[in-house]
């Protein structure tokens, strides 16, 4: 009983501070904890109910493993699997080394003003959605009127229909997402090399180091920890693929999905396409349960590195 | 004396040669980012007859206002979709301002009890989440949001993320002694969080500001899930739609003559581009103006408490 007086007491003594939490906990308690419930969809054979959400969750047949099984059994979840995987590796890994490089480049430029500018053009993909960017691949690749099959023309050779060849399509995923990533990336790291104590460089070339002596002696090396932190943190998400990229820039082409369609596409698709919602929960579950291993785990290997830029 | 200044900063500085193919590599990368986005001027600058006789071109046959007369004649579809935009983008970011730092102030308090909980209660969502399908189903049954203009406010109003940059901003940059001050003159915790909080954190918030304004502006996900309603359509939903429903009616053009009328309603190629040029001006005029806050925001994001 006294306990209870003293919760009562406690709440009432952080009343003001209960309230400022209220909005965001509710929303946490609704966009976040009620999906987290909702996860048992992935077990049931849903049907909507009439009487509303919480009929048609325990109305609905209790089905065990069953839409798992089915999931692992079509080829959907390898090749989702597998594309999810190998477009992030292929982005952490490029995105990297094109984001570091250009940031040296960027802090090396003698005229501030004009790396100011390129920083500033770079900057532009960022800032668009992928409708925008799905557009201006199109723009390229459309096929009777694309200025890639323009110049193909120009120069004799037989134009490509390239939203229905999906052999191009690793490719050009690659390059849409570098386009779009690394002005940005660069920018931060940039930001990270004008922290480096310039009287390292000082020191450095009263020795007579290079330019080139420099940055691997030096920048290179002090950014060693961000680049580490980056990279990890993108690992700990690599289950996780954009979903704006995969569905917007390919236009949704069917005939491109073998190489397009990743986790997230793949879970849309279910969910307001084909209608196989216990599947498409399943493999959104699957996703979220590995992507949090890999999040602790990446997390951990972190912790063990660097103390101080662990994510928890 | 100048002439000494100059080779002295050369010494310092980088060779000539190699200046200049820095100058170039990243002056090439900064052309190739800005690139498409002229090219789409330049196409809906192009005359639409030559556009089907010659395709896109970087210098048109012919140039031609033609696409922007027809969309501001047409205005309707886009004047409502550019509302719409505005009206989400406007209310929901003072709605996810005032609940993240309600919520960001409230754990970066020493003096709250339930801080602790409340912290990894927002933290734990950003390690796991109930994905697609669930969140789906409770904005739609459970929440009825479907078709109403919150489903495009409301799934976007809260970011743990952006609530931990906040908090870390809020106990690095609003000193304990300020507040005990403010208690001891006597205000309240709420008066203290109006009037003395955010002079101190007004960079945090800017930047946390920014990136909600940018997150809305671009939103179409949230409107292919949720919105069938053509008059709550926001801007990048309604350019993916017209796409869909072109390349629709181009598989059915065949096979009735309804395809044709219905090709005559959808805008051609310099309109459909003229209307990625019009929702993409405000963004290009306003970045550079704000570039520094999204830097900003990665570098105050990266300190820990």
């Amino acid at each position: 009983m006294k306990m209870v007086g003293e919760f009562f007491r406690n709440i009432f003594k952080n009343r003001m501070m209960l309230l400022m939490v209220l909005p965001g906990a509710l929303w946490f308690l609704f966009f976040s904890y009620l999906p987290m419930l909702g996860t048992v969809i992935a077990f049931k054979e849903y049907r909507f109910d009439r009487d509303g959400f919480w009929a048609s969750i325990v109305n609905s047949k209790w089905v065990g493993w069953q839409n798992f099984k089915f999931l692992f059994s079509t080829n959907d979840a390898f090749i989702i699997t597998r594309n999810t995987l190998l477009y992030n590796i292929v982005f952490i890994f490029l995105g990297l080394v094109f984001s570091v490089l250009l940031a040296v480049i960027l802090s090396e430029i003698t005229n501030k003003r004009l790396s100011k500018i390129y920083q500033t053009g770079m900057f532009l993909p960022y800032f668009l959605s992928w409708v925008i960017v799905g557009y201006f691949t199109f723009s390229f690749l459309s096929s009777d009127r694309g200025l890639l099959n323009g110049l193909f023309n120009s120069l004799g050779i037989p134009p490509v229909q390239w939203y229905s060849e999906s052999k191009y399509w690793p490719l050009i995923l690659v390059l849409v997402y570098l386009w779009k990533a690394v002005g940005y990336n660069s920018v931060v790291y940039l930001a990270s090399i004008m922290g480096i104590d310039r009287s390292l460089y000082e020191a450095a070339m009263i020795d007579g180091a290079s330019k080139i002596q420099q940055i691997r002696a030096i920048t290179l090396p002090l950014l060693k920890p961000i680049i580490t932190i980056m990279t990890l943190l993108a690992i700990g998400k690599i289950f996780y693929a954009d979903f704006g990229l995969f569905y917007q820039v390919p236009r949704n082409s069917g005939t491109l999905y073998g190489v397009t369609n990743v986790i997230d596409t793949y879970v849309y698709r279910g969910l307001k396409t084909t209608g196989e919602i216990g599947m498409s929960a399943a493999a959104g579950l699957y996703q979220s349960v590995v992507g949090f291993t890999l999040v602790m785990a990446s997390n951990y290997i972190v912790r063990k590195y660097d103390k101080d830029n662990a994510l928890f | 004396m100048s002439q000494r200044k100059k080779k002295e900063r050369d010494f310092h500085n980088l060779s000539t040669p190699m200046n200049i193919t820095f100058n170039l590599i990243a002056g090439i990368f900064a052309i190739l980012c800005v690139f498409p986005f002229l090219f789409v001027v330049i196409i809906s600058l192009t005359d639409e007859g030559t556009l089907a006789k010659n395709g896109y071109r970087l210098i048109p046959e012919q140039w031609s206002l033609g696409a922007y007369r027809y969309v501001f004649e047409m205005g309707d579809t886009l004047l409502r979709s550019y509302g719409v935009t505005i009206f989400v983008t406007v209310v929901g970011t003072i709605i996810s301002l005032l609940f993240m730092s309600f919520y960001a102030y409230a754990i970066s308090r020493k003096s709250f009890r339930y801080r602790n909980f409340f912290s990894f209660f927002a933290f734990f969502t950003m390690l796991f989440n109930g994905g697609l399908v669930p969140t789906y189903i409770i904005v739609t049954q459970f929440m009825g949001l479907k078709d109403t203009i919150w489903a495009l406010i409301l799934p976007l109003a809260v970011n743990a993320f952006y609530i931990m940059i906040l908090r870390t901003f809020y106990a690095t940059s609003v000193p304990e002694a300020i507040i005990e001050s403010g208690k001891i003159d006597g205000a309240g915790e709420f008066r203290i969080f109006i009037k003395l909080v955010p002079p101190l954190s007004l960079p945090g918030l800017a930047t946390i500001g920014l990136f909600s304004t940018l997150g809305y502006w671009n939103d179409w996900f949230n409107a292919l899930l949720y919105i069938d309603n053509p008059n709550l359509v926001p801007l990048q939903s309604m350019l993916m739609r017209i796409e869909t429903s072109l390349q629709f009616i181009l598989q059915n053009a065949q096979n009735s003559s309804l395809g044709l009328e219905a090709m005559r309603s959808i805008p051609q190629d310099t309109s459909r581009m003229a209307m990625v040029v019009l929702a993409t001006l405000p963004i290009i005029f306003a970045y550079p103006f704000f570039q520094r806050y999204f830097i900003q925001g990665l570098t105050i994001g990266a300190v820990k408490e």
